[in-house]
């Protein structure tokens, strides 16, 4: 934030005498307006349209095609049609806490965006405690969807809202303990001290840095996808059993915020994993210009977060969902133990190498790659397998 | 010390539940996730259809029986025409027997295809759905070449089948049962061994070869509590005793016998027989007529008749009393879904609600099958 605001003091575009304060006002609330209008939102809306057309592929349809160039402006056209609707309030229902749930949720999923990392300058607050603070705020979205599910006084709904606070709350633990191996080597909560203590290439990534943090970020990353409610931890929701879970009362604009809530979530999830395994917006030193370097960051840490997100849209097309107790034994009887484990290997480690162990990055990443090739062939030996040719012309 | 007051929660799952399978009522008792009880509900989906019987005569309940059971209408159509030449003595020509066989097997892998696609996606799996709609929308492709429809048939006729197989049907069928066997081990990897689709499906919903029996559960659902009993093998009808298959039972692999992975795995398994019967239906198929000589005033002979059938869903009885008129005096249809619906209550107990929806799905309940 300082090499920004004091480039732009020098590039003059205030005039002679700015005073860094205003200067760095003004960019904060510019960049906040850029992140929440330009950012957060519509990618929440992007993200519905290009996971429809994941899943149309992965489903052998063709999914939304018709508004806008390969249908991207669906996004849009169902935004305006649930603004259009009438937003039905049940008699019976709670009316003021059944109006207020859904901003609680938007609210939960608006919060993290303050301290998200772009790049080495665009940040609008890099707290002291950054990760707490971003692990804390989205788990407000458990308060809106208890809300949601018992003010609608419908039963589906109250089962949606316990089940999501069940599963939130439990799985809290898990990402929280698999946050602590980051902190123990880095000594620092903030995203861009944890950032700046990684390197560009990936064998100085944390994913790398010993087997602990391996399987930390894997922990991670499947309780962020349990926080989210997402397949194949979509209890709260799940349609085949209570509808529409926690939603199932709700319509027009308040059922959309629910939703934008969920995809944008996905967003966050894939930053938090980014900044403290991926290295987040970390790129070679190319050039001395701090726009270029700051344009080439913020598409560095974007192409990580986005393969995320891909990757979770190709979980919740492949994956059935579980039942809850199987969804709490998972919690409970393996992720939290695993996990202190995790926390305690680290601080072993970090004992015995506190600068770390610049050999075993080499060899995990090695191992990374291995594992990747391996993935990826059978992937393309599936697809082939299944592009069998069709023997006759269906629409005859 | 006084005890916390709870009570049992009274859910009203259905008729519009989106994993109902159309429109069937459970009232469910439950102690948060876990049910105390499920007590089905039926007739949402009555239309008196046997009742219709009797006023349209017996060609023209043909397209009715269609009906009875959306999903596999081929069995139901070759159950009504079975009745009735059962009733007036008629015989069927050879090539019409091998034309209906060919039918109704194509039409018991699209069945099975649903229900397991079905199952997949109560289960939360999306992905299996339009695998499984897609293979058995080339199979709908073929079947509306062979008769012109795509779900309510009305292809076969007292006497044989409404029409021979069109030029070039049989290389195209055949074509796609190439395609159709590797498309079946796909969808095994696909979903079918998934290690969270296991979970969910072993072990839930046990049903002893004992409580199958007394219950007269039939089809697929008697077979997975592992007793091997198939209308088509120990009851010959029609051509079956000409072909070589096997009969899938289930054998408790993944967890118990009788649970829903093996209801499931008996579908699986039965949809690589049904391609095997088709394969040496198409190649053997005989030459000749296809539809006997009926009279248009079908008039049987005064007496009654019992005919049983393995549909999709299993043993399908239909049983016809004539006076001798154009009428049929009364008609009746057993079929394999209202047994299911009576055991879902016994099973029920102690299940979760998300198991209910497993166990619906496992036991292939067609609702208007359950109503008629």
């Amino acid at each position: 934030m300082e090499t920004l605001v004091q480039h732009l003091i020098a590039s003059g575009a205030f005039g002679k005498n700015a005073s860094p304060d205003m200067v760095a006002t003004i960019v904060v609330f510019v960049m906040s307006a850029v992140v929440f209008l330009g950012v957060a939102f519509p990618f929440a809306g992007i993200v519905s349209w290009a996971e429809r057309r994941v899943w149309a592929r992965i489903q052998s349809r063709v999914g939304p095609n018709r508004v806008g160039p390969q249908g991207f402006l669906q996004w849009l056209a169902d935004g305006v049609k649930h603004v259009c609707k009438e937003d039905i309030i049940p008699d019976e229902s709670d009316a003021p806490l059944f109006k207020m749930a859904p901003y609680l949720v938007m609210l939960a999923f608006t919060l993290p965006w303050a301290v998200m990392p772009f790049s080495s300058s665009l940040i609008l607050a890099d707290l002291n405690v950054g990760i707490l603070y971003m692990t804390s705020v989205t788990a407000l979205t458990v308060v809106g969807v208890l809300m949601a599910g018992w003010a609608s006084n419908d039963k589906w709904s109250l089962i949606g809202g316990i089940r999501s606070a069940a599963q939130i709350v439990s799985y809290e633990i898990p990402a929280g303990l698999s946050i602590f191996p980051v902190v123990l080597m880095t000594g620092t909560l903030s995203m861009q001290g944890i950032i700046r203590a990684q390197g560009w290439a990936p064998q100085h990534w944390f994913l790398f840095a010993n087997p602990f943090t391996f399987v930390a970020a894997n922990i991670l990353y499947i309780s962020a996808l349990a926080e989210g409610n997402r397949t194949p931890f979509d209890l709260p929701e799940a349609e085949s059993e209570l509808v529409a879970g926690f939603a199932t009362e709700y319509s027009g604009m308040r059922y959309l915020f629910f939703f934008m809530a969920e995809w944008g979530n996905l967003f966050i999830i894939g930053a938090i994993i980014a900044t403290l395994f991926l290295g987040g917006w970390q790129f070679p030193h190319v050039t001395k210009s701090v726009v270029v370097m700051n344009i080439l960051q913020v598409i560095t840490f974007n192409v990580k977060v986005l393969f995320l997100v891909f990757v979770s849209m190709w979980i919740r097309a492949t994956l059935p969902r579980v039942r809850i107790d199987q969804l709490m034994t998972l919690c409970w009887k393996y992720f939290v133990p695993i996990s202190f484990v995790n926390m305690i290997g680290t601080a072993v480690w970090v004992a015995i190498w506190p600068d770390g162990n610049a050999a075993m990055g080499y060899i995990m990443f090695a191992g990374a790659l291995a594992l990747a090739a391996v993935f990826t062939q059978r992937v393309i030996y599936y697809l082939r397998r299944s592009r069998m040719e069709v023997y006759f012309n269906p629409t005859i | 010390m006084s005890t916390l007051h709870t009570e049992e929660m009274t859910l009203n799952m259905g008729p519009q539940h989106p994993s109902t399978h159309g429109v069937l009522r459970f009232v469910v008792r439950a102690d948060g996730e876990v049910m105390r009880e499920a007590i089905p509900d039926v007739g949402y989906l009555h239309r008196s259809i046997e009742k219709i019987a009797e006023k349209v005569g017996y060609h023209g309940f043909m397209p009715y029986t269609d009906r009875v059971d959306y999903v596999c209408a081929m069995f139901t159509n070759q159950g009504w025409g079975m009745a009735c030449e059962k009733l007036a003595g008629i015989e069927v020509p050879h090539r019409g027997e091998y034309c209906r066989v060919i039918a109704a097997e194509f039409n018991r892998i699209a069945s099975h295809l649903l229900s397991v696609g079905a199952m997949a996606m109560d289960i939360g799996a999306v992905t299996p759905f339009t695998h499984a709609i897609r293979e058995r929308e080339m199979i709908n492709d073929l079947i509306e070449e062979l008769c012109g429809a795509r779900l309510t048939f009305n292809y076969m006729r007292i006497g044989g089948v409404a029409w021979d197989l069109p030029p070039g049907w049989r290389e195209k069928a055949l074509a796609y049962l190439d395609h159709f066997d590797p498309i079946l081990e796909e969808y095994n990897a696909l979903i079918s061994w998934n290690k969270i689709y296991v979970e969910r499906l072993a072990n839930v919903g046990v049903i002893t070869p004992v409580e199958a029996i007394n219950y007269n559960l039939v089809g697929p659902n008697l077979r997975a509590c592992g007793i091997k009993w198939d209308i088509r093998k120990d009851i010959p009808y029609s051509v079956y005793p000409e072909f070589e298959f096997d009969v899938p039972v289930g054998d408790g692999h993944w967890g118990k016998l009788g649970d829903s992975m093996d209801r499931y795995v008996v579908r699986i398994r039965e949809m690589a027989e049904s391609s095997k019967i088709l394969r040496q239906a198409l190649q053997k198929i005989p030459g000749g007529p296809v539809l006997a000589k009926v009279a248009r005033n079908f008039k049987p002979p005064k007496g009654e008749c019992q005919i049983r059938l393995e549909s999709g869903r299993g043993d399908m009885g239909w049983y016809v009393v004539s006076d001798g008129t154009g009428y049929p005096w009364r008609v009746h249809v057993r079929t394999g879904s209202f047994a299911a619906m009576g055991i879902i209550q016994k099973l029920s107990a102690g299940l979760m609600i998300a198991d209910l929806v497993t166990l619906i799905a496992s036991l292939d309940v067609i609702a208007p099958e359950i109503d008629r």
